[in-house]
């Protein structure tokens, strides 16, 4: 007889089902006064350093249509590049910013918002210098195991260009699902990220 | 021999497959193109850590978080275990959030329409942070089993939701918890969406009549495992070629 690996197996996943709001955001579904506030609403204070941003979006299914039902998180470094975690071995984080931040889609826009700062540019495990983004992650009803994304910055279009995890991107006509238009709301830089589940312009997902 | 390295990769054969049609609502929400592997970099191997003074007192009994006028109805049960990674190591500090419907299967949701009644005095709705031993634990009700628009007859097995929060954004998994011996979990399209029966079986939890509180509640084990992480010293190795 072989020896056994004593390695476990990950639980696999399952769906966050249509009620993910109960234990993620439970005061925006009106189970107020288990808790205060619901996590990752806010990611900026008075004192964050960086440009404030908004960075808001629609989920769409594969027939096209918005998904009301989904939950965004999004994960990401600071204005310096810097991780507010303790695996940050780099630097210490602006202690003003998280980086973590948690939004339902609206239940009848369909849209998610976080207000949040720029982040700084990342490197790659070889030293080169990631363009600035932001990990987005998605679960729903109807999806079995949670989406990694990124959103990068259509007015980043040099460090798009060199980002070594773009350059990854086989078939350059996905690349811009990945691109966040910049606008301007009420003074505000705006970046509209949607993100497409399936069919025409799927968005890139990542097996991280 | 510390573990820095990246995350082990996922095996994509014992999670659900995106697309599984008896799960009706995944069939237009799967995305078709194959996934873009990537080897993990900084902004997945770092991840938001929660403190426990995040936590309140009531936060991981969801008999008394929410009640108005008494206790919440239902099977009383403790809901106990350890999140672990896949070197079978602990997983200290992991934020674990739980939601789950009432002892009718009735969840507290304005877009619920089942006809079970709502329990005044549940919420549904807890969280915990893990020890330095990774353990957590709930004290909570039984969920009930309820129907579900997907077939004309289909019904979820009971179950409570898990959503965890390791060290690493690459480690975030929402997953559900199954009751040992129930018979509905081998009739649930949901469930079925998990190919191999062993991965399954890992999310059943066993009931522990040890951990039992002798006249209030019965007690469940469920331990989560998430992604372990490569030694160093095997990376550095690598590098060195
Ligand atoms: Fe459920």
């Amino acid at each position: 007889m072989f020896q056994k690996l004593t390695t476990l197996k990950e639980s696999p996943s399952q769906t966050a089902g249509p009620y993910v709001h109960i234990g993620a955001t439970p005061n925006w579904v009106e189970i107020t006064g288990v808790w205060d506030e619901d996590l990752g609403l806010v990611l900026v204070g008075p004192d964050t350093k960086g440009e404030r941003i908004i960075v808001k979006g629609r989920v769409f299914d594969g027939s096209g249509n918005v998904i009301k039902d989904a939950l965004i998180e999004i994960w990401q470094a600071d204005a310096d590049g810097l991780y507010n975690s303790p695996e940050e071995k780099r630097g210490k984080a602006d202690p003003n910013f998280v980086g973590w931040g948690r939004q339902p889609t609206d239940g009848t826009t369909g849209e998610y918002r976080f207000e949040t700062i720029k982040p700084g540019r990342v490197p790659y495990k070889d030293g080169r210098l990631m363009a600035p983004h932001i990990t987005v992650w998605v679960v729903a009803r109807g999806i079995n195991i949670g989406l990694h994304t990124r959103l990068y910055f259509g007015d980043e279009e040099a460090a798009n260009a060199e980002c070594p995890v773009l350059a990854r991107i086989e078939h350059k006509f996905r690349l811009p699902t990945l691109i966040a238009a910049r606008s301007e709301e009420n003074g505000m830089p705006t970046y509209t990220f949607d993100i497409r589940l399936q069919g025409e312009n799927e968005t890139v997902f990542f097996d991280i | 021999m510390s573990d820095q390295g990246s995350y082990y990769q996922r095996d994509r054969s014992w999670h659900p497959a995106a697309l599984t049609p008896q799960y009706k609502t995944s069939v237009l929400r799967s995305p078709q193109y194959p996934l873009l592997s990537l080897d993990n970099t900084i902004s997945e191997m770092t991840g938001p850590r929660f403190g426990h003074g995040t936590i309140g007192p009531l936060d991981n009994d969801l008999i008394r978080n929410f009640a108005k006028t008494g206790d919440a109805i239902g099977q009383r049960i403790i809901v106990y275990g350890r999140v672990l990674d896949e070197n079978a190591r602990p997983v200290p500090g992991a934020l674990v959030e739980l939601w789950q419907a009432n002892a009718g299967g009735r969840y507290r949701h304005k877009k619920e329409t089942y006809l079970a009644a709502i329990d005044p005095n549940f919420g549904g709705c807890g969280r915990a942070i893990t020890d330095a031993e990774g353990r957590y634990w709930f004290r909570t009700i039984k969920p009930g089993a309820y129907p579900w628009p997907n077939g004309v007859n289909d019904w979820r097995p009971a179950h409570i939701h898990f959503s965890l929060f390791g060290h690493a954004f690459a480690q975030r998994l929402i997953t559900q918890m199954y009751f040992e011996g129930d018979p509905m979990i081998w009739q649930c399209p949901i469930v079925s969406t998990i190919s191999d029966k062993a991965a399954i079986d890992q999310l059943t939890a066993v009931l522990d009549r040890n951990a039992t509180l002798p006249m209030d509640a019965l007690a469940y084990k469920f331990d989560i495992v998430l992604r372990g992480r490569r030694s160093t010293m095997f990376e550095n190795r690598m590098e060195g070629n």
